[in-house]
């Protein structure tokens, strides 16, 4: 166990440092200058003059070659120190864990919903394979995989919001109102388009597995032995086909960062993705680097952790001895 | 007199997109109470198909059990049975060894709640004197360390072993009728010797019927009281053991012999392998399905199928080499 994890922390520890490289790599060579916003006479009226805009491109350490700035900016991250956002001037770590409270309900509330919908969703097209439930169902997962989400979002406030004037159609709470009933209003059509995509996946996926495992011998033997359909079905098969699903959820994570970026910004969700979003539009580089590796650390310890935990449920892995 | 178990005019058909496989094309034989049974016959000539269909484990769709064909057990007919009658059945009256014991036994599941779940089934035992049941099976079919084993997964068995995990299941409840489809061939040679003599041992005790389905001839020699041929989805010789290995009536299953060297024989023998291939399943022909193999093949083998012909003490063979026409 303890060889397993620390194997799979250096791994991890790799990859993260490559994923930083290519990140601020991409940062460096985008268009665009976080200065920007200085350079022409805004609402302040106030243009600086181009020693000023120097001075300011040191003290923000954008100078020097891409090496050079990358490795300012690993030295400073190897001492926990996220950096100073270009916009705002708060402390990078502390803007994102501020942020990150809604993200984490938004996603853990998609993710939860679409777990709910696809576990019966699967089981009932793989058992019913080729019949007009399983034919139903598939062509909905299609159209679930297919459709983008910032349509879906749009549709949905088109429908819900503007027509029927049931939901909220943007933010996490009406203003003055503090009450469980009116977060939740907020969230619900948020989490419902996030959650599609995966939804569609883990249906797919539970639906060919179940569809192998029917057809393994040790169904035969069931049957063999007295079982009834049903009982195969819940005493034999199903602990089968959920396990692997274990890691296909965290190997879905990096959908639901992604997805969330997309979803906030269509409902103006004030979670890391809307964050990001402006940090990206704003050339905030420090942000914007903060929010990819910290996506990046969501993403290896979900992997992590489903691997973990995949040790512990299936007897066949032995991790949790040695 | 009543047999334990009838077949009758078996026919059982997979449906496929190239057409419709007759894996079994009207099988014939019996089994008695008590009485071991090997039906023998290369790859692909419906041993297995016959075993499931006994057990009820033919899905259907793609297969499908030919209207006329019977399955008697204890005069009961199988193919009526609904889905209830099917599970009382499985398990308790007839029992099933597969070849992989590894697919055959779930991943998931520790040995012990393997056992145990079929015998909580058929008899109104609780889980505690179930366990005991189960570790009293393993013990029997001589698995050391029970108690222990039982809380393992298939995984954590080596494969002689876990062969024997497999026939304790088969054998919780006691059924009357126990079906080994070639339950040694995934074995190291000592171990299938070992896993033989079980079975031996185990019918003698329990006087339980079985039907040992396998390649090995030796097998055969070693553990059947009567031998079913079978060749092309078809029954070509039945007999006991002693009259089929030295009087053997069908050209097939002379040839069969003559391709296993004889222990009885001092000197060198030569063996010869039987030339062709067996005929296509989808299209199978109008006569004889072993003529264009056949040394002694005839103008009528090619053109009609040979009757059922009955010698000595129930020994049959459908060949017309038998027929009063036919030049000896
Ligand atoms: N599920 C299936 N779908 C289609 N055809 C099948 C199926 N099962 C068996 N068959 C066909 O039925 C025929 C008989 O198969 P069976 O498994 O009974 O052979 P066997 O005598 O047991 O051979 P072996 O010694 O290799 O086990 C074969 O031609 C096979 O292709
Ligand atoms: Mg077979």
């Amino acid at each position: 166990m303890k060889k397993f994890v620390l194997k799979r922390f250096l791994q991890m520890a790799l990859v993260w440092i490559l994923v930083s490289m290519f990140a601020f790599a991409i940062i460096y060579f985008a268009p665009g200058d976080p200065l920007y916003m200085y350079m022409t006479p805004g609402a302040t009226g106030h243009k600086l003059t181009e020693a000023e805009l120097q001075a300011m491109r040191e003290s923000l350490g954008l100078t020097g070659n891409v090496f050079q700035q990358y490795a300012a900016w690993a030295q400073k991250m190897m001492h926990g120190n996220w950096g100073i956002s270009i916009q705002t001037k708060e402390n990078v770590l502390s803007l994102i864990l501020g942020k990150l409270p809604c993200t984490m309900g938004l996603m853990g509330a998609s993710m939860v919903l679409s777990l709910i919908i696809a576990i019966p969703l699967g089981l009932i097209a793989g058992t019913h394979k080729n019949k007009l439930s399983d034919n139903i169902i598939s062509a909905l997962t299609y159209v679930g995989v297919s459709m983008p989400a910032f349509w879906l979002g749009i549709m949905l406030v088109i429908i819900f919001s503007m027509q029927l004037q049931w939901l909220p159609s943007s933010g996490m709470r009406s203003i003055g109102v503090n009450t469980t009933w009116d977060l939740v209003k907020h969230a619900i059509m948020p989490s419902i388009v996030l959650s599609m995509n995966n939804m569609a996946v883990f249906v797919r996926y539970i639906r060919s597995n179940t569809i192998t495992q029917m057809e393994e011998e040790y169904v035969l033997t069931a049957v063999s032995k007295g079982i009834s359909k049903k009982g195969i079905m819940y005493g034999q098969v199903l602990k089968n086909c959920m396990l692997p699903v274990i890691t296909v959820v965290g190997s879905r994570f990096g959908t639901l960062v992604t997805g969330s970026f997309i979803v906030e910004s269509v409902f103006n969700w004030p979670g890391l993705g809307t964050l990001a979003m402006s940090a990206i539009n704003n050339r905030d580089y420090p942000v914007v680097m903060g929010i990819t590796m910290f996506s990046c650390t969501i993403l290896l310890l979900g992997n992590f952790l489903a691997d973990i935990l995949y040790g512990f449920a299936d007897p066949r892995i032995k991790i949790g001895k040695e | 007199m009543s047999h334990l178990l009838e077949v009758k005019d078996l026919k059982v058909s997979y449906h496929s997109y190239a057409g419709e496989v007759q894996s079994v094309r009207g099988v014939n034989f019996t089994v008695d109470t008590g009485e071991s049974v090997a039906i023998v016959g290369e790859s692909g000539c419906g041993k297995s198909v016959t075993a499931k269909t006994i057990m009820g484990l033919i899905q259907t769709p793609p297969g499908e059990i030919k209207k006329g064909s019977q399955i008697l057990f204890e005069g009961k007919n199988l193919l009526d049975m609904n889905e209830k009658e099917w599970q009382a059945y499985r398990g308790s009256d007839c029992a099933i060894v597969f070849q992989d014991a590894l697919a055959a036994l779930n991943p998931t599941l520790t040995i012990g709640r393997q056992i145990t779940e079929k015998i909580m089934i058929h008899t109104d035992m609780n889980k505690e004197d179930a366990m005991k049941e189960a570790e009293r099976l393993l013990t029997l079919v001589g698995i050391p360390n029970p108690a222990k084993r039982l809380k393992q997964y298939p995984h954590e068995f080596s494969g002689g072993m876990r062969q024997r995990a497999m026939i304790a299941i088969a054998l919780a409840c006691q059924p009357k009728l126990l079906i080994a489809d070639e339950p040694t061939t995934a074995l190291d040679v000592t171990i299938q010797a070992d896993i033989i003599d079980l079975l031996k041992d185990l019918q003698k005790e329990f006087q339980m019927a079985v039907i040992m389905i396998t390649h090995d001839l030796g097998i055969v020699a070693d553990i059947a009281t009567k031998i079913v041929v079978m060749y092309a989805g078809k029954v070509v010789e039945t007999g006991s053991n002693y009259d089929v290995f030295y009087n053997p009536r069908h050209p097939y299953t002379q040839a069969l012999l003559r391709a296993v060297p004889r222990l009885d024989v001092e000197e060198d023998q030569e063996l010869e392998s039987i030339e062709g291939t067996p005929p296509n399943m989808i299209a199978p022909p109008a006569g004889c399905a072993f003529c264009t193999r056949c040394k002694h093949c005839m103008k009528i083998c090619q053109k009609m199928e040979p009757p059922t012909y009955e010698f000595e003490d129930g020994h049959t063979a459908q060949c017309w080499l038998y027929h009063e026409y036919a030049q000896k």
